[in-house]
């Protein structure tokens, strides 16, 4: 098992460097600049800027310094656009608030979604059944982008129990509405994939062994049907609590959370290189690591599974 | 320059009032003295030198002050000079700066401040986006430093002694006073930027010489502004505590303001009519110095052949309903427009222009006449693209034009982009019509007038006439300038270069009880000092 998580480890190095590679380039390749704007810099004026930030030099050697700086100081260098800041001070600002949002929203998904799921499928074709499917395919075919307008509409503007956005430091008022509206649409992927992993799990022939050698139904479900029916799950977990942790872009626009996912395709569109690059790395480390946990957790739970 | 020969032939602002807030008569101050409003973005600088945009411009006002500022209509006011002389050969400005300014640490501010500030911007190490100012203010040296050909030191500016600083210019600029309300040109404390480095901006380390001081910024959550109390005119200064909150979205901030949580929002487009009828005293709509065209592009190479032709792009102007555009889709109290200079630029005269007084049934006509004319019509369709950049009120205004066009035979193919393609694709002269924007850094009409010169860095369309630089040219050393403005604009009315559609209008849900916020600027230049509420 260590040799494995060793292995892999040593993988995820190139992985990354590729990640990087490419993203640079595509990057690159993308019209304008970061100091292309409306009015067109004179051309000395846009000379030393470019000479500024290094982008004056050839490609290969910007990229080379980049790496360079990362490996021997994790240095993820200024950012173009929001110059009084460092990458690193962007991400250290907005991280620790998608992770309080999205660890929270995560939680919610997984116990909601799973609870939902697994008792759809034992009581398969009940009312409960339908009910559950039902608010599962509502909350899917709710997006966060629909959600967060109806939230604030309800709880900020008639209700006035909430603030409309913001974050003041993590508070608790400041973090109901985003939650809500992140962790939706993943609760009900959560339950429809439980509900149809468990229902085959329960249809399979050592659950039927169980309930033949007369154990009680709780027993059945909770020591020899969930474990195994979360396989699925588990896999599907491992990415999206990457995409939650790394917010959305939705959520830390409407609800103001100064957060890392509006990032994303902020730094994109002002083409802010090294923002851009800095979320990249973050969310393909984190990726790979969750992948990796994935990995392992299936080893634990199915003893089928060896490394 | 010899001294000997300076005259003072201007020196304004030593008999005018101070002009911190001050209540009307009648006016009775509201004991909240909290303000909050609404930023789009995140600031993407607190530094002078380096902050380029709108928004930032306005906490730039508030934390620093230049040697002048601009009062409720945008006249000057004095800031940190109180008067300033100007030679005979117009070259020479000699600022008299009071002495009683200070830092909010306390350092007396001086004429070295401004000199170190300005030096700053110019000099190349610094990287300033708008380093191009210092050059458009036509600074002794300016241009040369910026090119790395001469030292910073070399930059016509020098301080005589603490309460006098000198500029010296290449040419006469009628508006060069106007011109340092500009945020890049507010000084800076050269011992704070030593000591912090990059890290100087930071609320606690940042020093400035406005009206307030800097308590928190969040990138992208909020900015905290309270008075400061080192600042030369505070006893007259009301708000208390002013938060900046970034909201990405236009509509959720207006949720926001409607939920009480804003004092003042912009009004998406579209929304201004119903929001009027139901909030009376809180919807209001102003005039903004801004311009908005769809440019032709005249390049002989890359530009469509059918555009070289006048006939044709007249043709294309005329058939814009501007009316339909400004009271149906946009409906926020905006402009038709003709010309190309805001309307209600100070000191600027509308000439004559014979199209905006037609019917739209006369443009019409006349453009498929001229269209006939040059050639195009049922049989040989005129076939063009439009480049906007992504907007629902651009696209809004892009599928109307694409009908008007229709109407007179011309075949339109939008083309939407993501914003930097679209303006990369303008400045490489790679577009065919294009939407574009302008907004003035300074009130008075070269701003505008100056893009469509041959030299201008901004001139995306190519468009070239000897007539019109000359005059512009002539403009910058002429006593009155107005006429001449009015002639460039006729040339441009006559060659259109530009199909001029509308002229910007600020929309905003503002709380009835602020006062002094500047809404009859037509820059929109607000300053903090000079807001107070009132209690209802």
């Amino acid at each position: 098992m260590l040799t494995y998580i060793a292995k892999r480890l040593a993988i995820a190095v190139p992985t990354l460097l590729l990640l990087i590679i490419i993203s640079f380039l595509l990057m690159h390749a993308a019209p304008g600049g970061p100091f292309t704007q409306e009015r067109a810099l004179p051309p000395q004026v846009l000379a030393n800027l470019e000479a500024k930030y290094g982008l004056d030099q050839p490609l290969w050697r910007q990229m080379v310094t980049y790496v360079w700086g990362i490996v021997s100081g994790f240095d993820f260098g200024p950012s173009f656009i929001y110059k009084d800041r460092t990458v690193n001070e962007i991400i250290a600002q907005g991280f620790p608030v998608t992770l309080t949002y999205g660890s929270l929203s995560f939680a919610l998904a997984v116990l909601v979604g799973v609870t939902l799921g697994v008792f759809a499928a034992i009581y398969h074709n009940s009312w409960l059944d339908y009910l559950a499917v039902g608010v599962s395919i509502g909350a899917q075919v709710l997006p966060n982008f629909v959600m967060a307008p109806i939230l604030v509409l309800v709880f900020t503007l008639w209700l006035r129990w909430l603030p409309g956005g913001g974050w003041e430091g993590g508070q608790w008022q400041y973090i109901v509405m985003p939650v809500i509206a992140l962790s939706t649409s993943f609760m009900a992927s959560i339950a429809r994939i439980t509900r149809s992993s468990m229902l085959e799990v329960l249809n399979s022939n050592h659950i039927r062994t169980a309930r033949a050698k007369g154990l009680p139904e709780r027993k059945v479900i909770l020591r020899h049907a969930l474990k195994p029916a979360m396989l699925p799950v588990i896999s599907y977990l491992g990415p999206a609590f990457v995409t939650m942790i790394t917010g959305s872009v939705v959520v830390d626009i409407y609800f103001s959370t100064g957060g890392i996912g509006k990032s994303f395709v902020d730094s994109a569109l002002n083409r802010d290189y090294a923002v851009m690059m800095g979320v990249t790395i973050l969310v393909g480390a984190l990726t790979i690591l969750f992948n990796l946990v994935v990995d392992i957790l299936y080893a634990w739970i199915d003893p089928k599974i060896r490394y | 320059m010899n001294k000997l020969l300076l005259t003072t032939i201007l020196s304004i602002g030593i008999a005018l009032p101070s002009i911190a807030a001050t209540p009307q008569p009648g006016e009775t101050l509201a004991e909240n003295q909290n303000y909050t409003y609404w930023l789009l973005d995140a600031i993407k600088s607190m530094d002078p030198q380096i902050n380029t945009d709108v928004e930032g411009s306005g906490i730039m006002r508030s934390l620093f002050e230049g040697l002048y500022n601009e009062d409720q209509v945008g006249s000057l006011v004095p800031g940190v000079a109180t008067s300033y002389e100007l030679s005979d050969d117009k070259t020479t400005y000699t600022f008299h700066l009071r002495d009683n300014a200070k830092w909010s640490n306390g350092d007396p501010v001086t004429a070295n401040d401004f000199v170190y500030a300005w030096k700053r911007l110019a000099d190349p190490a610094t990287a300033s986006e708008y380093a191009w100012y210092i050059e458009l203010m036509q600074i002794e040296n300016a241009s040369e430093i910026i090119a790395g050909e001469k030292p910073v030191d070399e930059l016509g500016v020098r301080a005589i002694d603490d309460q006098t600083f000198e500029v010296k210019i290449t040419a006469p600029l009628p508006y060069f006073p106007k011109m340092t309300t500009h945020a890049s040109v507010f000084p800076v404390n050269q011992k704070v930027i030593e000591a912090f480095g990059d890290k100087w901006t930071e609320p606690g380390n940042l020093v400035g010489n406005g009206a307030y001081v800097l308590k928190e910024h969040i990138l992208g959550e909020k900015v905290v502004m309270e008075p400061n109390p080192e600042y030369w005119d505070n006893e007259h200064t009301i708000l208390q505590h002013v938060t900046a909150l970034t909201i990405n979205d236009n509509d959720a901030a207006l949720t926001r303001y409607l939920a009480g949580e804003l004092d003042r929002v912009q009004i998406p487009a579209g929304q201004y009519p119903r929001l009027k009828a139901e909030y009376p005293d809180e919807a209001i709509s102003v005039p903004q110095s801004c311009s908005y065209i769809y440019m032709f592009n005249l390049d002989k190479a890359k530009g469509p052949a059918a555009l070289q032709d006048v006939r044709v792009r007249k043709a294309l102007s005329y058939a814009i309903d501007r009316d339909i555009i400004v009271n149906n889709i946009l409906q926020g109290g905006q402009a038709p427009s003709y010309n190309w200079t805001h309307a209600a630029t100070e000191g600027f005269q509308m000439p004559e222009i014979d199209y905006a007084t037609w019917s739209q049934a006369e443009r019409t006509a006349k453009a498929k006449e001229l269209l006939a004319e040059a050639g195009y019509g049922p049989d040989n369709p005129l076939n063009l693209t439009l480049n906007y950049n992504t907007s629902e009120a651009h696209k809004k205004i892009a599928i109307a034009v694409q009908q008007f066009w229709k109407g007179v035979g011309v075949n339109l193919t939008l083309n939407n982009m993501e914003w930097k393609v679209h303006t990369d694709k303008m400045q490489n002269q790679d577009f065919e019509v294009a939407r574009y924007a302008w907004c003035g850094d300074y009130n008075e009409a070269s701003t505008y007038l100056d893009l469509f010169t041959s030299y201008s860095g901004h001139n995306n369309g190519k468009f070239f006439s000897e007539d019109y630089d000359r005059l512009m040219k002539e403009s910058k050393t002429a006593a009155d300038p107005a006429p001449l403005y009015e002639q460039a604009e006729q040339i441009l009315a006559d060659e259109m270069p530009l199909a001029p559609i509308y002229q910007y209008t600020k929309v905003e849900m503002i709380k009835p009880d602020l006062r002094g916020a500047g809404l009859n600027n037509l820059m929109q230049n607000w300053y903090l000092k000079d807001m107070y509420r009132v209690a209802n």
